[in-house]
C-alpha cells in the first residue's frame, strides 16, 4: 500500500518535470515560430505589423482576466493603467540617453510600477464597492486619467508624444506575454488566486474563512495594473507616437470584450481571443467599407456561440457540422 | 472559565430591536442549542458573533478576550467558524479547493512563492492537499474532490460547508440549520456527524435548529429566543416543557 503511495508520488513529480519541460520546449519552439512569422515570407507586411498588437493585447487580456474573470469584479478602466504605463515608459526613454536595450528595459519594469501604484491607490477606497458601482467607478478613473492626460503640459497635452524610440519588436513581446501568462497562471493557482476565486464565488463565506476580502481586491487590481502597464511601455515604444485618444473607454471595452469572448477566468481563452480580434479588423479591409458592420456581425455570432445556454442546444443537435460545435469550446473557471 | 461568554447582547435595525439583552455561557467542549420559532433573531445572533453584524449594546468575549468590532475574518482567526442557512459554498470551485481556501491562514507562503511555484509552494500545496483530503474523508467526501461544489447533492453540500468551517481549525464552530431541507434519515446520520466530529476535532459546537428531535437528542444545553429575547435557558427536557416555550411555538389554546 505503501510502496503504491510513493510510486503515485513519483509518478506526479516525473509529470510535473514533465510538463515543465513541455513548457519549455513549446516557449522555444513558439519563438522559433514567430520569428519566422516576422521574418519569412509567410505573413505579408501588413500581418507582420499585427505581431507587436496582438502581444500588447494578450498582456491587456490576460491581466483583466484576472480582476474580471478569477476576482470577479468589472473594471472598465483597464486602457487608464495602460496609458499610465506607456506615458511613464516613453516620458522615461525620451529623457534618459542610456543603451536602447537597457533603457527600455527600464522603462517597462517603471511602467509596471507605476501603473500597479495606481491601481492600488485606486483600489483602496474603490474597491469597497462592488459590481455596477465599481465597474462605473472604474470607468470615470479611466476617463480621469485621460482628461488629466490631456492638459499637462509634461504629456504633450492633445497633440501628445513624438519621436520615441520605436524600442518594440517581436521579442520583446514575446517574451513579456509569456512571462505574463507563466505569472498569471502561477499566481491563480496559488493559495492567492485561491481567495480571489472564493471572493468571486461568495464574498461572505471568504470572508467567514478569514480571507480579508478587501486586500486581495486591491491585491488583484494592482497586479492587473502592472501589466497593463507593461502594455502600455510595449504600445508605446511600437509606433513611437502617443495620444491621449489612444486610451478613451473604447479601448477598455475592446480588452473587455476580448475577455469575454475568450471566456471568464480562461487564460488560455484570452489569448487565443486576443490574438483573433487583433487580426479580424485587418482582414476585413478587403470589404472596407462594411468592416465595421461586418466586424460586429462577426463579435455577435462569435458571443451567441460562446454563451452557455445556446452551447448546449448546438451540442445536442446532431446535424451541425462538428467545427461548429467545437467552436468556443474553452472551460469556463479553467485555465 | 467560558469557552464563549457573551453578555446583553443588542442590535437596532433602525427603529427595530432585532436583539435584546440576549446573554450565553458557553463552556469548551459543550454542544448548545439555540432554539426559537421564525423570526426570533437566532441568525442575527450568529451574525453576531461572526462579525458580520456589529452589535448596539452589549460584549462577546472568546477565552476572555473581546472580539466585538472585528471583522468576520479577524473573528474567524480568533477562532470562530461559522455554517450559512442557505449554503454558502464556493460553487465553481472543486470540493478540495473549497477546503483548501479555508487553510488560507495556515499555509502562508509568500506572493512571490506563488508568483514563481517555487519550492515552498510545492511543499504547502502538497500538505494542504493531503490535509484537506483527510478532512474530506471525515465526511465522506473524498471521492468528490476534484467535482465542483454546485454539482454535489444537497446533503453532500451541508457536509462540505461543515468541513470547509472546520478548516479554519475552530474553537468554536456555529452550525445555522444543518438540518434544514433533509430527511429523517439523513437527519439522523447528521447527528451522528455532528457528535463525531465534536469528538475528532474537539470543538465546541453551537447550533440553530428547528428540527427539535435533533436538538434534544444532541444538544446538553438549550436557548430559547423569541422577539428577539431570551424566553428559556436550560437543559432540553427543562426547556421543552416550559409552558411559555410551547406557547411561543404553538400559541396559546
Amino acid at each position: 500500500m505503501e510502496k503504491k503511495a510513493s510510486n503515485n508520488m513519483n509518478l506526479k513529480n516525473n509529470k510535473n518535470f514533465n510538463k515543465k519541460i513541455i513548457a519549455v520546449v513549446g516557449i522555444v519552439v513558439g519563438y522559433i515560430l514567430i520569428s519566422l512569422l516576422a521574418n519569412g515570407d509567410l505573413l505579408s507586411r501588413q500581418f507582420k505589423s499585427l505581431i507587436v498588437p496582438a502581444g500588447i493585447n494578450i498582456i491587456l487580456a490576460v491581466s483583466l482576466n484576472l480582476t474580471v474573470g478569477f476576482l470577479g469584479e468589472l473594471s472598465l478602466g483597464h486602457a487608464g493603467f495602460m496609458s499610465i504605463g506607456a506615458y511613464t515608459a516613453a516620458l522615461f526613454t525620451l529623457n534618459m540617453n542610456l543603451p536602447g536595450p537597457l533603457e527600455f528595459m527600464i522603462a517597462i519594469v517603471l511602467a509596471g510600477l507605476i501603473a500597479g501604484l495606481f491601481g492600488y491607490l485606486i483600489g483602496v477606497p474603490v474597491l469597497r464597492l462592488r459590481g455596477d458601482y465599481l465597474a462605473i467607478v472604474t470607468l470615470a478613473f479611466g476617463e480621469i486619467i485621460r482628461s488629466l492626460i490631456n492638459s499637462f503640459k509634461f504629456t504633450g497635452g492633445a497633440i501628445g508624444l513624438s519621436k520615441i524610440p520605436r524600442y518594440s519588436n517581436y521579442t520583446w513581446v514575446y517574451v513579456l506575454v509569456i512571462l505574463t501568462i507563466l505569472l498569471s497562471y502561477n499566481f491563480v493557482t496559488s493559495r492567492y488566486g485561491r481567495a480571489i476565486k472564493s471572493i468571486r464565488e461568495n464574498y461572505i463565506a471568504a470572508e467567514t474563512i478569514g480571507i480579508k476580502v478587501s486586500r486581495y481586491k486591491t491585491l488583484t487590481f494592482a497586479i492587473a495594473a502592472f501589466f497593463a502597464g507593461v502594455a502600455g511601455a510595449l504600445y508605446s515604444h511600437n509606433f513611437g507616437v502617443l495620444r491621449p485618444s489612444d486610451f478613451d473607454y473604447n479601448k477598455s471595452i475592446e480588452i473587455l470584450v476580448i475577455v469575454v469572448l475568450g471566456g471568464m477566468g480562461s487564460i488560455r481563452g484570452s489569448v487565443i481571443a486576443a490574438i483573433l480580434l487583433t487580426i479580424l479588423p485587418e482582414a476585413l479591409r478587403a470589404v472596407n467599407e462594411f468592416r465595421m458592420l461586418l466586424y460586429a456581425i462577426v463579435l455577435i455570432i462569435m458571443m451567441l456561440l460562446r454563451s452557455p445556454d445556446l452551447r448546449a442546444k448546438i451540442e445536442e443537435n446532431e446535424k451541425l457540422p462538428k467545427f461548429i460545435k467545437n467552436f468556443g469550446k474553452i472551460k469556463e473557471g479553467g485555465i | 472559565m467560558a469557552l464563549l461568554e457573551v453578555k446583553n447582547l443588542g442590535i437596532n435595525f433602525g427603529g427595530l430591536r432585532a436583539v435584546d439583552g440576549v446573554n450565553l455561557t458557553i463552556e469548551e467542549g459543550q454542544l448548545y442549542g439555540l432554539i426559537g420559532p421564525n423570526g426570533a433573531g437566532k441568525t442575527t445572533v450568529f451574525n453576531l458573533l461572526t462579525g458580520v453584524y456589529k452589535p448596539t449594546s452589549g460584549t462577546i468575549r472568546l477565552d476572555n478576550e473581546s472580539i466585538v468590532g472585528k471583522s468576520s475574518s479577524q473573528i474567524c482567526q480568533t477562532g470562530i467558524a461559522r455554517t450559512f442557512q442557505n449554503i454558502r459554498l464556493f460553487n465553481n470551485m472543486t470540493v478540495l479547493e473549497n477546503v483548501k481556501a479555508a487553510f488560507h491562514n495556515e499555509f502562508k507562503y509568500s506572493l512571490l512563492a506563488s508568483l514563481l511555484h517555487s519550492k515552498s509552494f510545492s511543499s504547502g500545496e502538497k500538505e494542504m492537499d493531503k490535509r484537506a483530503l483527510d478532512l474530506l474523508k471525515v465526511f465522506g467526501l473524498d471521492i468528490y474532490a476534484d467535482e465542483y461544489a454546485c454539482n454535489l447533492s444537497y446533503g453532500a453540500q451541508r457536509k462540505l460547508e461543515i468541513a470547509r468551517a472546520l478548516a479554519t481549525n475552530p474553537k468554536l464552530l456555529l452550525l445555522d440549520e444543518p438540518a434544514a431541507g433533509m430527511n429523517p434519515q439523513e437527519t439522523s446520520e447528521l447527528m451522528d456527524t455532528i457528535r463525531l466530529i465534536r469528538e475528532r476535532f474537539h470543538v465546541t459546537i453551537l447550533l440553530i435548529e428547528h428540527d427539535m428531535k435533533l436538538v434534544s437528542g444532541i444538544c446538553e444545553e438549550i436557548l430559547v429566543l423569541n422577539f428577539g429575547t431570551e424566553l428559556a435557558k436550560g437543559t432540553p427536557d427543562e426547556v421543552l416543557n416550559n409552558p411559555e416555550v410551547i406557547t411561543a411555538y404553538l400559541g396559546e389554546e
